[in-house]
């Protein structure tokens, strides 16, 4: 059975239209990348999946074990076992990295999330959560965070963005190990080093799903820029 | 229950180390109302005190050279549901001297009462002082407390302050607090308050930074539900070439409160620099959905944000 199925849906923003019936289904324990240029809606599409206030699509639905989900709010939704990691995830001043791990469950121990992450505990975990942090320390905190969760679902959008080149296979390795987990991934990434570990990937343009298939199929499709859906203007394909 | 035990009683459920008194290695001075109800110095360190029957006027001089390991422990309160506590305090670093000051105010049952702090602080060369005033308030709002200090930092000296009320009701808060800042010297201001029901927050903080290389920080957590009101005003002057100083002030607001925050900077040197920043709103919209997406309760979520600022 799919986990997650957006079915047919379209979005629009004042008189822009985001997306108009666009389709994909998620597997349980499927890794899913998405791929598209600035601006096709990619962190669109995960505000809608994840809830995030004023992300309702005009039309269409999106289903979550067969159920539709798209009225539940954004904090009904984690309760179903959906997650998100954003791009630029936010600072809070007074919250220790140790606090934000161990949020919802006191008893895990957070050293270990710290750890696949690529963070010492022992330099982390009293340390806060605030402007201290650089970029990419959040960033692998965020997603140590969202690993310490266990969801069903998470969408990590751009997990790479703000990480070094050399820690790349951090990132993998938290992919993989949500794998590992059972949790299906949405992962949104503009890296072929990133998205070729996924088990499918679809590309975006022009508010549609313009190619899907196996990674390495998109991103030769994706560096090519062929697309007829945007009349040329935005890829080209032919 | 002698007065005494009723106070330490009281500051232990709030959390406060009972044991600090009975420890000689600790100074202390603890009143109930105007009565003093115990006090002890340690080498290095003069402490007096005295019900003037206007009030209680107490100096404290740190000798020069002295640090002390422990801190000084302040407790003051009323504990009826009634009364009025006023305080003048002279305090005096001397030269080279260094200690950290913690001051407990405990109003359990306060209906009508009424708390006045008055305070002068003279840091020396070369002295440090760090003072944190933790206020613990009942839950009826009856209270009024007016916190005033003023401080004069030397060559090097450093004050730092920290008040704290976030448990039980804020009642009518007035702090008023103004520092001198001398040559090379630091002082940081802080204040974290959470104000319920009709409490009524008004914050001013003025530092001066009138030595050459003086440097200061007004830093202002607030955060306001049902029909509070609160007003920050942080004042920072650089007069001296190379004083730097920054405002930096943040309230959250829910429910029908209000909040104001007027930061005023005044440079009469040209190569002084003063900045600011200001926040005033709900709890931020990107922090909330991140901690729902975490499994929270919206209002689990806005709690663990307002907690986290007055922390």
């Amino acid at each position: 059975m799919v986990l997650l199925e957006i079915k047919d849906i379209s979005y629009r923003v004042k008189e822009k239209e985001i997306f108009s019936g666009l389709s994909l289904s998620v597997e349980p324990g499927e890794v899913h990348a998405i791929l598209g240029k600035n601006g096709t809606g990619k962190s669109t599409l995960a505000y809608l999946v994840m809830g995030c206030e004023g992300y309702i699509p005009t039309t269409g639905e999106i289903l979550f074990d067969g159920k539709s989900i798209n009225h539940l709010l954004l904090h009904e939704r984690a309760k179903l076992g959906i997650t998100m990691a954003w791009q630029e995830p936010v600072r809070f001043e007074g919250i220790s990295i140790r606090d934000y791990l161990t949020l919802k469950n006191k008893e895990i121990d957070p050293s270990k999330y710290l750890e696949m992450a690529g963070l010492h505990p022992v330099l982390y975990l009293n340390r806060m959560m605030d402007c201290t942090l650089s970029g990419g320390e959040r960033k692998r905190i965020e997603l140590a965070s969202v690993v310490a969760l266990y969801p069903r679902l998470v969408i990590l959008d751009e997990p790479d963005s703000g990480i070094d080149m050399l820690s790349i296979q951090d990132i993998l390795n938290i992919i993989t190990g949500f794998k590992e987990n059972g949790a299906s991934v949405i992962l949104i990434t503009h890296r072929e080093e990133i998205a070729i570990i996924a088990d499918r990937a679809s590309e975006i343009c022009n508010g549609k799903i313009i190619c899907s298939g196996t990674p390495l199929k998109v991103t030769q499709y994706y560096k090519t820029r062929k697309c007829e859906v945007c009349a040329g203007e935005e890829c080209s394909f032919v | 229950m002698s007065e005494l035990d009723e106070l330490l009683k009281s500051f232990g459920e709030a959390g406060g180390d009972e044991s600090i008194l009975a420890n000689t290695d600790i100074a202390h001075l603890v009143a109930s109302g105007h009565k003093i109800l115990s006090r002890k110095a340690v080498k290095g360190i003069e402490l007096k005190a005295e019900d003037t029957g206007a009030g209680i006027s107490a100096s404290i001089r740190l000798l020069e050279g002295t640090h002390l390991l422990n801190p000084v422990h302040l407790c003051f309160g009323v504990l009826h549901r009634s009364g009025i506590q006023k305080i003048n305090m002279r305090i005096k670093f001397e030269k080279d001297s260094e200690a950290s000051f913690i001051a407990h105010c405990i109003f359990p049952k306060a209906e009508k009462v009424l708390h006045i702090m008055d305070a002068v602080i003279d840091i020396g060369e070369n002295a440090t002082m760090r003072y944190s005033e933790i206020h613990y308030h009942g839950i009826y709002g009856g209270i009024e407390v007016y916190p005033k200090a003023r401080v004069i930092i030397g060559k090097n000296g450093r004050y730092f302050t920290d008040f704290l009320l976030i448990n039980g009701r804020v009642g009518k808060l007035v702090i008023d607090y103004g520092v001198e800042v001398g040559e090379n010297g630091v002082t940081e201001l802080i204040a974290r308050v959470f104000g319920h029901a009709d409490d009524n927050i008004s914050i001013k903080d003025k530092v001066a930074l009138n030595g050459v290389n003086s440097k200061g920080l007004i830093k202002t957590r607030v955060a306001i539900e049902n029909n509070a009101r609160a007003q920050v005003i942080g004042v920072t002057e650089g007069n001296a070439r190379g004083a730097r100083g920054h405002v930096d002030c943040m309230e959250i607001v829910k429910d029908d409160a209000i909040a104001k925050a007027i930061p005023l900077v005044k440079v009469s040197n040209s190569l002084a620099k003063v900045t600011h920043e200001a926040a005033i709103g709900s709890v931020d919209k990107k922090q909330l959905e991140t901690l729902m997406a975490h499994g929270l309760a919206p209002e689990e979520a806005v709690d663990v944000i307002v907690r986290g600022i007055l922390k």
